[in-house]
């Protein structure tokens, strides 16, 4: 089986709301791909559909090239935290992963691993109930990989979680991006996959607004600008707006670039001859790619919005 | 970052079949919820505690003292049931084949004059005119004098006609219609081995054949005769449906007997004999039989036929297995609860997601779920069940109660069969849980449907006909189940819950299993294509 979540044009209707709108990407082996957006831009439809929770109006959801229903044992393709909450407070969280993992036919050994690799295993014998939303989100993971998955997909997991938590869970989505598994992760804030991602999903009003890879994201970002420290403020604002840069004086003899990228900036002030101190390149965050992206996509504004394309 | 050449491939095998695995798996859930696995035991102690120490909490009085002092004697048929067997009876020996042909020309009785008074107690003074519909009169023939013997009788009836009547539960009717002077029925019995053939005739030439009975204990010399009887005539203190009490009414039955001949007797003589005297009815100077002009008059008091409960028909107090099964409905009440939370709260916590992501193919995970709540409770109402039929026929003889005996295999129906409607309304809890997915409302449903009319039966709060339609059309039926001994037409007793339901105990549990395989397929249905 190949390690991939294909979604095709997925659409459904939830009363009068467009939950999905022809929603469609692949997620690749290998890799960590972010699934961003604003809140109702479908990412939790979409997994849904993915895991035949829900049915889709239309599309279809694949995983390594078969519909979730087919599959023999599912938690051994694809493994899915969904929601951290969804436990039985009455129940230890070993013998949550027990029952699911009997489902699987799996063994008691197997919980144990898991539980091991979540680092619950000092309190796997405590009631879930009494768990903090970090600690389930571990027993999510836990059960996410009970079936050792070559695809996983994951809701939010970074919710609820603290500082630690946060650096475990980016190392432990890297590792099994490492190991050649397909890592789909949702967040609904992109600072929290800026250093996990290698690809990004941007959805946005049930449809992808975006699907490239991180580096190539934030390279188109509208918000790269050089930082120019010069005595020579009005001859290198002559000079620069001339090349065609939008040039702003953010000091007594410093200026804000953009439009030129930094070595540009260089050049042209040396055939100006025009001396300068520092020229730095202020690279745009992956949080401003985001934003620019889902400008027009965030559901609830007031103006009427365009739809924004980076393809 | 470079995608991986290789794909990962799992490390987890498996091989048993998906089906087993989801019933291990839903077993898993169930056994590590303490609350639940408690509950369960809560429900089987409830259903024998409430059972066995609330219905039986007062020993019964008598003049030999209380309690087990109390416990009467009672001669069973060759059935194994308990028998009532009194009746006046002028007899000869029979030692082989033959017949015994009569002409009855009359047939009057005597009730007490005070309702509700006992024959016994007020003597010839305290008597008036009056026949019950089942006093009986008419010729008999029994392998023995004991109590209990086997036999096989003709008979004219006070309101029921002619009748043939054999070891005690069998009932064929023969002619209809009250005898007289100018309208007499002639009976005959005719004997050839343990095989007894019976006829009646209006004219005494033209026979007509009422009924064979085969009779196995019927060998060598028997007893044949003429007899006379009475049966207590019970008066329900409501006219409700269920065992309200009520009170007895000795009687006394006279049968005027001509053209009396026995082919195959030995003494010619008739001897006659107080068969039971005082078991049932009156045993006064009235009791007896006079031989005039050819004509043989015989008064008698009591019945020969079968007990039934509620003490309807007997002069000590009777309870049935099922008199320790009233704390079922308690325990059912939890199961339920269990059994729809088994479903709801996994909507309520959004565990259900997991459950199915687990288990795509729904049919199947509902299929577990069944399996695991249908033998949980079956197990628990099999265990509750055992422990109250067996403590408790032990606690109710100690009582001074009389446990109406029945056969090792009824007694096995019941108890398993309490742990089937346990088990299959908890399907049915389930069922509904998975339509409805709130636990408070499908509880509710489900002793709406099940509990209420039940209760409804058994406190006898419905007029008769009423509380009967309920206790056929409602999942309720089931509890006929628990019925142990049958109820008898040629009886007047008083047939309701918890001893008696309309329908026989499998057809009732066939109703419970028609609506819980409904809902299941509806279940089903919607479990399927709903979103989650």
């Amino acid at each position: 089986m190949e390690a991939t979540i294909e979604v095709a044009g997925l659409r459904k209707r939830f009363g009068s709301a467009l939950a999905l709108d022809g929603m469609t990407f692949t997620v690749q082996p290998g890799q960590v791909t972010g699934f961003v957006g604003p809140n109702g831009a479908g990412k939790t439809t979409t997994m849904r559909v993915i895991l035949g929770l829900d049915a889709p109006d239309a599309g279809r959801a694949l995983i390594g090239g078969q519909s979730y229903p087919k599959l023999r044992r599912p938690l051994s393709q694809i493994g899915a935290l969904l929601d951290a909450a969804a436990v039985q407070p009455g129940r230890t969280a070993r013998n949550h992963l027990l029952w699911l993992a009997h489902s699987q036919g799996m063994s008691r050994r197997r919980v144990d691993q898991v539980l091991e690799q979540a680092g619950l295993a000092s309190v796997a014998r405590r009631k879930a109930g009494g768990y903090s939303l970090g600690m389930r989100q571990r027993l999510g993971i836990a059960a996410a990989m009970l079936g050792d998955p070559p695809v996983l997909m994951l809701d939010e997991p970074f919710n609820g979680m603290d500082p630690e938590g946060i650096v475990w869970m980016r190392g432990f989505l890297r590792s099994l991006a490492a190991e050649g598994r397909a890592v789909l992760v949702s967040s609904h804030l992109m600072s929290e996959l800026q250093d996990t991602a290698d690809h990004l999903v941007v959805a946005g009003r049930g449809k992808v607004i975006a699907d490239a890879a991180v580096a190539d994201l934030i390279a188109a970002a509208s918000g790269d600008t050089v930082l120019l420290r010069t005595s020579g403020r009005v001859e290198a604002m002559t000079a620069l707006t001339h090349a065609g840069a939008t040039v702003a004086a953010t000091g007594k003899d410093t200026l804000t670039i953009s439009g030129l990228a930094a070595g540009q900036v260089v050049t042209l002030l040396n055939q100006a001859g025009i001396g300068f101190s520092e020229v730095a390149a202020h690279r745009a965050s992956l949080e401003q790619a985001y934003m620019d992206l889902t400008r027009d996509a965030v559901e609830f504004r007031a103006q009427p919005a365009q739809e924004g394309t980076v393809r | 970052m470079t995608a991986a050449t290789t794909p990962y491939r799992t490390s987890q095998r498996s091989v048993s079949d998906s089906f087993a695995r989801l019933v291990h798996a839903e077993w898993t859930k169930f056994r590590t919820l303490r609350g639940w696995v408690l509950a369960v035991i809560a429900a089987v102690v409830l259903i024998d505690v409430f059972g066995l120490l609330v219905v039986n909490s007062g020993g019964i009085q008598c003049s030999q003292g209380s309690g087990a002092a109390c416990l009467p004697s009672v001669p069973t048929g060759p059935g194994g049931e308990a028998v009532n067997d009194s009746f006046y009876f002028v007899r000869q020996p029979l030692p082989g084949a033959g017949s015994l042909t009569v002409q009855v020309t009359s047939l009057t009785g005597m009730i007490s004059a005070q309702t509700g008074g006992f024959i016994g107690q007020h003597g010839p003074a305290g008597l008036t005119t009056g026949l019950v519909p089942w006093a009986k009169a008419g010729i008999i023939i029994a392998a023995s004098t004991r109590q209990g013997s086997a036999y096989a009788a003709m008979m004219v009836t006070g309101s029921h006609g002619v009748r043939m009547q054999y070891d005690y539960t069998s009932d064929i009717a023969g002619l209809p219609g009250a005898v007289s002077a100018a309208a007499p029925a002639w009976l005959r019995l005719v004997r050839s081995g343990d095989t007894i053939t019976g006829y009646d005739s209006a004219s005494g030439s033209r026979w007509t054949q009422i009924g064979v009975a085969h009779l196995p204990g019927l060998t060598g010399t028997v007893q044949a005769g003429l007899f006379a009887a009475s049966p207590l005539e019970f008066t329900p203190n409501f006219p409700s449906y269920g065992e309200s009490g009520g009170s007895l009414t000795g009687s006394l039955a006279t049968g005027v007997f001509d053209h009396v001949r026995l082919q195959g007797g030995v003494t010619g003589g008739w001897t006659g004999q107080n068969i039971g005297r005082g078991g049932a009815g009156y045993d006064g100077p009235l009791i007896g039989y006079r031989q005039a002009g050819g004509k043989l008059t015989v008064t008698g008091s009591g019945d020969i036929g079968p007990v039934v409960s509620g003490s309807a028909n007997t002069s000590y107090d009777t309870v049935t297995i099922a008199d320790h099964l009233l704390g079922v409905f308690i325990g059912l009440v939890i199961l339920v609860v269990i059994a729809a939370m088994f479903i709801t709260v996994e909507y309520r916590r959004g565990l259900i997601r997991t459950t199915l992501a687990a288990s795509p193919r729904r049919g199947r995970l509902l299929a577990a779920k069944a399996v695991i709540v249908g033998l949980v409770t079956f197990a628990a109402g099999s265990v509750a069940a055992a422990i109250a039929v067996i403590v408790g026929k032990v606690v109710s003889r100690g009582g001074g109660a009389y446990v109406l005996p029945v056969g090792a295999l009824t007694e096995v129906r019941v108890i398993l069969g309490v742990g089937a409607l346990l088990a299959v309304t908890a399907v049915l809890a389930l069922s509904i849980g998975t339509v409805l997915r709130r636990s408070v409302v499908t509880v509710a449903a489900v002793i709406i449907a099940l509990v209420l009319p039940y209760i409804l039966g058994v406190a006898g709060i419905l007029p008769a006909a009423a509380a009967q339609w309920v206790l056929r059309i409602t999942p309720a039926a089931a509890f006929a189940i628990e019925q142990s001994v049958p109820q008898y037409h040629q009886v007047i007793g008083q047939y309701g819950p918890p001893d008696y339901f309309p329908l026989a105990p499998w057809a009732g549990f066939a109703v419970l299993c028609g609506y819980a395989a409904a809902s299941l397929a509806l279940a089903a249905w919607l479990l399927r294509r709903r979103d989650v």
